[in-house]
């Protein structure tokens, strides 16, 4: 089917029979309302909720009923689409699990990448708990990912009961360069049977021109960035604030464990990064790795950067079940990385080793490592 | 599906007689009651009548009777304008209010104390959230501005003893105030009898429009405007008076006292029935507010270790539509200082809920209602532990 064929049906199929339920995770912007707009045509009954996350104090306004844009005009958007909406509160538990998560993380001298534990805990459990107790059947996010039956059927028009189990494949979105199953590998075959994702089917400038079709006000909006907790301030001052001693001082070392300067806090590097070390050397130099014990900064030459493998742990397989031995797969090492090819190997107690087929320039502890078979994605792991 | 309304206090539709009388005024009669000409002296006539029907409602004189834009400017109005005139007029800078009042008079009071020097004490209340009038005699002092008691609470449904209240207030010469934008719609009202100097109505509660409402002001009770620029309202409250508005909340006010002894008879055994009902079928739950002393439309709950927020949205997908003291519609709830200051732990607090019944509700719609909420509690709460 042609993008304009899809559209078509979308807007021209019969209402169901029986109104199926979903709710649909909104945010105020062009992905989540296109998806609610979509999920209404198709003849779902759709819901619209928000999380109130939290944010840091004096970030938000000091209102108690909070005056944020976003939600605002997420409900502004489900008023347009004649569909209920619902604030959630969820900020006790985002703050003592995911930001948490992000302080503790940084605080070990690991980059965690606290969006997966979003997803994984608030979005697809605290939330999705509370869209079921509405009703709902499904939940749909407005995430560039597509979800298969192993029949080949797609599961948005499967419905399936929820007793089916391991059967769901997550796939990447047809749009590769929006694809987001890379923060979804957390997800279980239990959450992804209550799951939506619309949009995978489409490419971002198609999804802004049926914002525009259904006459939605956010079809300009820009795309969020940042981490949501973090306001307008850097996260390098957010840690600054809640993370008593990460400003750390300490050497710059290379790899001969010659001192060639000295860094501010461990924290505010990435292994890769080549700007901003304050260094004047005859070549460029790379953050090689981080000495958390000596609080030391390591650099060297390119040539000096990477590794060809590393271990991983809480390895979720979406399948339900790890496969028997080791498996080759294209190997993504951050949201953004390109994909690698390698081999990966489960092992016990939820880890996995991977060992790639070349070297990989920035391999960071905290962030996943996510494997794909072509478009399936088969699971991934926090990188040790 | 049948929506189900049960958010009376929240506000309620037009009714249709106040539509009708209020039509005019939006077209053929759109004068300016200030102009010298016969399209402003129809527009005055209007207006007042309006305030002569209300006059004759509340036992008081027409000029005792400002209109405002809402009940919320009545408060604003009668706290500023009363605190500052007490303080020009004799130094007085002391404010004494209960912890149950609506933010109108509430957070009027904190800025009166936070930017203008004003001393701002809270009355005690009981577990019903009323004031004891004995309270309020031993903290007046020589200084105190005004004393605000809200009339019957807008969260809990509890009635206080006004004119009890006046009684002691009058004896030592201190204006006393009391927000009626609840209790002016269900309850006998009369300026006299409840002892008020100044008295806040607002017309939505009542089947008026809403952006309308009014102040009883006590011939001889000094008020400085807050809102300046004209001699509209005898100089308390400048700007052209919203005539439509002003006539349509005249024929709400009418209809709604006219009508009041039978709506009570009608909504309180309706009420009763549902608390009841609801404290028989459902574990761990208590009444808030007065058990007798209430608004006779008004039930209002707490459930131990359930989401306010999450209740109301489950109630709302079922069909009805109802409030809570947390209710929030961005989703920032906290328990609302009313039932804390009842002395209600968080994890009841988060859990309110508020019923409250109007002209349309039915016995049928009620039956309904009560069939659903017990499995709703409990399904919340299930959530909430895990």
């Amino acid at each position: 089917m042609s993008n304009q064929e899809r559209r078509t049906f979308l807007k021209c199929a019969a209402p169901r029979k029986t109104m199926t339920k979903v709710v649909v995770a909104m945010s105020g912007g062009v992905d989540s309302s296109v998806t609610a707009a979509l999920l209404k045509a198709q003849g779902y009954e759709v819901i619209g909720m928000m999380m109130r996350l939290w944010s840091e104090p004096g970030s938000e306004a000091e209102n108690r009923c909070c005056t944020i844009d976003a939600m605002n005009l997420a409900r502004r958007m489900a008023a347009q689409l004649d569909i209920p909406f619902y604030a959630v509160d969820a900020k006790d538990v985002f703050r003592s699990t995911v930001v948490q998560y992000f302080i503790d993380g940084y605080a070990e001298g690991i980059t965690p990448n606290p969006c997966l534990l979003c997803n994984r805990r608030i979005r697809w459990e605290f939330l999705l708990q509370r869209a079921l107790a509405l009703g709902a059947e499904f939940m749909a996010t407005g995430h560039y990912a597509r979800l298969r039956t192993r029949d080949g059927e797609p599961a948005t028009e499967a419905g399936l009961p929820s007793s089916v189990i391991g059967r769901i494949e997550l796939l990447k979105a047809i749009d590769t360069h929006k694809d987001q199953s890379y923060v979804l590998h957390v997800l279980q075959q239990d959450q992804l049977n209550h799951a939506l994702f619309p949009l995978g089917e489409y490419t971002k400038p198609e999804v802004r021109q049926m914002a525009r079709e259904f006459g939605l006000p956010v079809a300009e909006r820009a795309d969020s960035q940042d981490l949501c907790f973090l306001g307008n301030g850097t996260y390098s001052d957010f840690l600054i604030r809640n993370i008593p001693d990460i400003a750390q001082s300490g050497p710059i070392l290379n790899t001969a464990d010659e001192e060639l300067g000295r860094h501010n806090g461990l924290a505010f590097y990435t292994i890769g990064q080549r700007r901003g070390l304050g260094i004047a050397a005859p070549q460029p130099l790379y953050v090689v790795r981080k000495d958390i014990a000596h609080n030391a900064l390591i650099v060297g030459k390119l040539e000096e950067l990477g590794q060809n493998e590393l271990h991983a742990h809480s390895v979720n397989w979406v399948a339900g079940a790890p496969p028997a031995g080791p498996i080759r797969a294209e190997i993504k090492i951050r949201y953004k990385a390109r994909s690698a090819w390698g081999t990966v190997t489960p092992l016990k107690d939820g880890r996995a080793h991977i060992q790639f087929d070349e070297n990989l320039r920035d391999i960071t502890p905290g962030q996943a490592a996510v494997f794909y078979d072509g478009e399936i994605c088969l699971g991934g792991g926090i990188i040790e | 599906m049948n929506k189900i309304y049960l958010d009376y206090a929240a506000t309620t539709p037009l009714h249709p007689e106040v539509l009708n009388a209020m039509l005019p005024y939006f077209s053929t009669e759109f004068g300016n009651p200030s102009s010298v000409h016969r399209f402003g002296q129809r527009a005055d006539n209007a207006v007042e009548t309006a305030r002569e029907m209300i006059a004759a409602l509340l036992s008081c004189h027409p000029h005792e009777v400002i209109f405002t834009s809402c009940g919320s400017e009545s408060d604003n109005l009668a706290l500023r304008g009363a605190a500052w005139a007490a303080r020009v007029q004799r130094g007085a800078k002391h404010i004494l209010i209960s912890p149950v009042e609506h933010h109108a008079v509430s957070q009027t009071a904190e800025q009166l104390a936070t930017l203008f020097g004003f001393v701002l004490e809270y009355l005690p209340v009981d577990e019903y959230g009323r004031v004891n009038p004995a309270d309020v005699a031993r903290l007046l002092r020589e200084d105190t501005a005004i004393v605000s008691v809200i009339h019957a609470n807008n969260e809990i449904g509890t009635i206080n003893p006004i004119a009890e209240i006046g009684d002691i207030c009058h004896a030592r010469g201190v204006i006393f105030h009391s927000d009626s934008v609840q209790g002016a719609a269900h309850l006998p009202i009369s300026v006299s009898a409840l002892n008020v100097d100044l008295l806040s109505l607002g017309a939505h509660k009542f089947y008026g429009p809403k952006g309308v409402g009014a102040l009883y002001v006590r011939e001889g009770t000094r008020l400085h405007p807050s809102q300046t620029g004209g001699s509209q309202e005898f100089g308390l409250r400048a700007g052209t008076q919203n005539v439509p508005y002003i006539v349509g909340m005249a024929e709400a006010f009418n209809l709604a006292q006219s009508h009041q002894a039978a709506h009570q008879a009608q909504l309180s055994a309706l009420r009763d029935h549902l608390i009841g009902t609801v404290l028989e079928e459902i574990p761990n739950v208590k009444l808030t507010g007065h058990p007798v002393e209430r608004l006779p439309n008004h039930a209002s709950f707490v459930f131990e270790g359930v989401d306010g927020n999450q209740l109301l949205a489950m109630l709302d997908v079922e069909g009805f539509a109802c409030s809570s003291g947390s209710a929030c519609k961005t989703g920032n709830p906290e328990p609302s200082g009313v039932l804390t200051a009842l002395g209600l732990p968080r994890n009841w607090g988060l859990g309110s809920l508020r019923v409250t019944l109007g002209h349309d509700t039915t016995p049928e719609g009620v039956k309904s209602f009560l069939a659903v909420l017990p499995q709703l509690v409990e399904r919340s709460r299930k959530i909430n532990q895990g």
